[in-house]
């Protein structure tokens, strides 16, 4: 993985640096010295780290707005961090970058149950969202398993889903505006508290940008009345196929849980052993199945659902009685990744989604793989919606593991393409997935996105070696390509 | 706008229409982009050279009901998928508005001018957008050169969502020539409380109220009495109507708590679920107003205060998306009628009498103009189409 050749020239003049951002910011909000800047070298991909020039953590939009305009006159590169918990290295820092932290926007502004919406600064973490409101029986709908210490900026960035998104959406579905700041330090706000937003839809253009086109200050979003009651089912099968055949019936039956969860036999022995909560260690996959809506409604698509699941040949079938049981149920998924780390020293996480009909043929596939790279790998997964995780597990202070595992990963999320699916369904691009890019997109498609950045920032100053493997200039990308010559279809009435 | 000596060309592949994009670049022509034609009227257009049918990119690609996805080209025609996913047990849960009648136009919406012009109906408050169901697709920018975006699995965030630019861009940034859509199942029956003689301002707390508690409504519409004299209800006064879906049981569950919530709202009426459906969808194609020559116009407000901005306006209006949509019927000036949107939060579309959009201003309305650029910086496709009044 390789990062943008660093401008020795902008990181001597550290100094000067640290001095205007200080100006713009004043007491402790400006971080230079190397060993206060150790936390900020990684985030959730912590395979990589990056010392950057410096940390500033701004309090209002308009230092926000200063800091990014003095960037921009002064060519200084910025990434935008929230918590630091992107799983595809987001928040990476370049050596010749600013970091632009958001944790001390950290405060909940308007409560408006009327109109359904909550308006909160970006370092508000998710769950911080459901809790302002739950009181009055309202949640925040996308859970991304991080979402104790995700914040909702970094799930404006990263188009953040979860495990209730099959029937709820990810974040751009639950979004309602925004408040931008361009790189140029101008302060635009995307839509509000109507449905519809007027113009083009940049907030959903901005949404899961991964940091490249401006930086959120404002987040408005949706909250929604808490369903009566919610209800799980745990299904164990003997095989991967029945489960997954089990998937695409209860699909097929018309019924969208809010939540369709797969693990298999590497990940329920981890996550048994972790949590403890009963799952069936012998089985080769495990469904969870959450249920939500009117009780009478969860009592009969749960008969619906068991039903679909032993014609399939589930061996173990469990509901739950209680609210306790049913979040017991969920711990084990929740805590899937946590549950691995303490398998294996070091784990890397892809998140393709395929077309859930090829779930075998891809699992089977990984399988070989795994043998062939000699690394493990456990896998869980979003099954209602084909987001696949894959945990290929490895030792990095083992010479040459680190990059099998990049290499294996690589492989996996082109099987994915492949079979007709994406490199990602929610972590992100970031670095991670940057130079396989070109495996879902051609040059041209490519330079469409980049335009897109370009119009955004020209100078291509914001979360730089992100997203695109390759970096245009914009000069070179904004030339139209007049096509001239033969005529491609001579046969074509002509104008 | 509409001179019909303009050559019409109907390309039947991406290459052609590729091809057509790129000589009008490069000979300074400009296209005017169309599906069926039904929106035409809508907003204003600079004169063009040439009009761009894809009527017969109609072919269906691909429909994978366990996958939740539909892959077709953008000239086919929306009655034909709500026909191709009905037959297996599925929907557009958007319920997008053909409109056909409202706009006294001729011809059959397509699902690509459904998608360029980002319209959905009653299931809104629930479902979400059209935007929201737009998984991918392949078009032509404006630069003559064919690009693609998203994928064909429910979800996904690689790359820029360029699909949610495309969906509300009226054709201004490419002319699309695949597009894949998250088709969901159709919900086994529904059911429609009604609420009766409620002044708006009263009509907008029972919608809130219904909206707010664990009911799952998924539409809520307020018909002032004019409107509700219409069949099926036939009704003498104002009505307000709540739509609840899903299996029987659930319905009933949500139907029996709804009322009880609904209590000190008066009498309350139900629909069982072949009138519900007919209610539905007299409201998803604003059947009261149609015929009216009153210039037309549909407000996008905040839902709890959506009530206000017809009362600025003198007119005729009728409430969808608890509030949050007003269509709204007046001869006030189209600044006017802006200025009453935008003084609560919300905007205004114009569909008929007058310029579509607001113009665009600051430094949002020059990203706006940077965004059009990225895609067809010569302005090659429908010319002026999202511009405001000068």
């Amino acid at each position: 993985m390789k990062m943008p050749a660093p401008d020795a020239a902008l990181i001597a003049r550290k100094g000067e640096i640290v001095r205007a951002l200080s100006r713009i910011v004043p007491g402790e909000g400006v971080v230079s010295a190397p060993a206060a800047l150790v936390p900020f070298e990684s985030d959730g991909l912590s395979a990589y780290r990056q010392t950057p020039i410096a940390v500033v953590l701004p309090e209002t939009t308009a230092q926000v707005s200063e800091i990014l305009r003095w960037c921009q006159a002064n060519g200084v590169k910025v990434v935008p961090r929230g918590a630091g918990t992107s799983l595809s290295g987001g928040a990476l820092p370049l050596a010749d970058s600013v970091v632009l932290g958001l944790s001390k926007f950290n405060r909940v502004l308007e409560v408006d149950y009327p109109n359904r919406c909550a308006v909160v600064q970006p370092g508000v973490t998710n769950l911080g969202v459901t809790a302002a409101v739950a009181d009055r029986g309202f949640y925040y709908a996308p859970d991304p398993s991080s979402q104790i210490a995700c914040t909702i900026g970094g799930n404006v960035a990263e188009n953040s889903g979860g495990v209730h998104c099959l029937k709820y959406g990810l974040t751009t579905n639950n979004l309602l505006g925004c408040e931008l700041v361009l790189m140029s330090g101008e302060v635009v706000r995307l839509g509000g508290k109507t449905l519809d937003a007027e113009g083009y839809d940049l907030l959903g253009l901005v949404t899961g940008s991964e940091g490249l086109l401006g930086v959120v200050t404002e987040v408005m979003v949706r909250i929604l009345p808490k369903p009566e009651t919610a209800m799980a089912l745990l299904l164990g099968f003997e095989t991967v196929e029945g489960a997954a055949a089990t998937v695409g019936d209860i699909i097929a039956a018309g019924v969208i849980p809010a939540g369709l969860e797969m693990m298999d036999n590497p990940a329920i022995r981890a996550a048994e052993a972790f949590v403890g909560v009963g799952y069936p260690v012998d089985a080769a996959a495990l469904l969870i199945v959450e249920l939500d809506g009117p009780e009478a409604e969860c009592a009969e698509l749960v008969g619906h659902v068991e039903r679909l699941a032993a014609a399939r040949g589930a061996n173990f079938l469990k509901t739950s009685t209680s609210e306790a049981e049913r979040l017991a149920f969920w711990a084990g998924r929740k805590a899937a990744f946590p549950a691995v780390g303490r398998i294996a020293p070091d784990y890397f996480c892809m998140d393709g989604t395929i077309p859930r009909g090829r779930l075998p043929q891809v699992l089977a596939r990984i399988a070989e793989l795994s043998a062939e790279y000699g690394l493990g790998v456990a896998n869980v997964f979003h099954a209602g919606d084909g987001n696949l995780h894959p945990l290929i597990l490895y030792d990095a202070d083992i010479p040459g593991q680190l990059e099998r595992a990049e290499a294996f990963g690589a492989d996996i999320l082109k099987l994915c393409v492949a079979v007709g699916g994406v490199l990602t369904g929610e972590h992100g691009v970031g670095v991670e997935k940057r130079d396989l890019m070109p495996e879902m997109f051609d040059p041209t498609d490519l330079a469409c996105q980049q335009r897109v950045k370009c119009a955004f920032d020209p100078g291509l100053l914001l979360n730089p070696g992100k997203v695109f493997p390759v970096l245009h200039r914009c000069a070179e990308l904004g030339r139209v390509h007049v096509h001239r010559g033969k005529l491609a279809f001579p046969e074509l009435p002509r104008f | 706008m509409l001179d019909t000596a303009i050559k019409v060309l109907k390309p039947t592949t991406a290459d052609e229409v590729e091809a057509i994009v790129a000589e009008a670049g490069a000979t300074a022509r400009r296209i005017e982009v169309i599906g069926g034609g039904t929106k035409r009227a809508i907003g204003q257009m600079d004169p063009v050279d040439i009009v761009l049918s894809t009527q017969r990119l109609d072919r269906i690609l691909d429909y994978a009901p366990d996958e939740l996805v539909l892959t077709v080209q953008p000239g086919v025609r929306l009655a034909d998928i709500e026909k191709l996913v009905a037959a297996r047990g599925q929907m557009l849960a958007f319920e997008p508005p053909h409109l056909t009648r409202l706009l006294g136009a001729r011809g059959e919406p397509t699902i690509g001018g459904v998608l360029g012009a980002n319209l959905s109906g009653p299931r809104r408050v629930r479902a979400g957008a059209a935007r929201d169901h737009f998984l991918g697709f392949a078009g032509v920018s404006g630069r003559g050169e064919v690009f693609k975006a998203g994928g064909k699995v429910v979800k996904n965030v690689t790359g820029y969502d360029l699909m949610k630019l495309m969906a509300g861009a009226w054709g201004t940034l490419a002319v699309l020539t695949e597009v894949t859509l998250k088709v969901l199942p159709a919900p086994r029956t529904e059911t429609t409380l009604l609420l009766f003689g409620l002044a708006d301002v009263r009509a907008a707390e029972a919608m809130t109220l219904a909206m707010n508690g664990p009911f799952e409504v998924s539409g809520a519409a307020h018909l002032p009495a004019f409107a509700a004299q219409a069949a099926p209800l036939k009704a003498e006064m104002a009505v307000t109507a709540l739509r609840l879906e899903g299996c029987e049981a659930s319905v009933a569950a949500r139907a029996a708590g709804l009322a009880a919530a609904l209590k000190g709202f008066g009498r309350i009426d139900t629909l069982d679920p072949e009138h519900s459906k007919a209610f539905w969808a007299q409201v998803r194609e604003v059947e009261a107003f149609v015929g009216d020559p009153r210039p037309l116009w549909r407000l996008s407000l905040p839902p709890a205060v959506g009530w206000r901005g017809p009362h600025g306006l003198p007119g005729d209006a009728l409430y969808d998306w608890a509030g949050g949509l007003a269509c709204l019927l007046t001869e006030e000036p189209a600044e006017k009628v802006r200025a009453v949107a935008a003084s609560l939060g919300g905007h205004a579309l114009c569909l008929r009498g007058g310029p579509a959009f607001a113009s665009r201003q600051g430094p949002l309305g020059a990203l706006q103009d940077r965004v059009k650029a990225a895609f067809d910086p010569l302005g090659v496709l429908n010319p002026g189409r999202m511009d405001g009044a000068a």
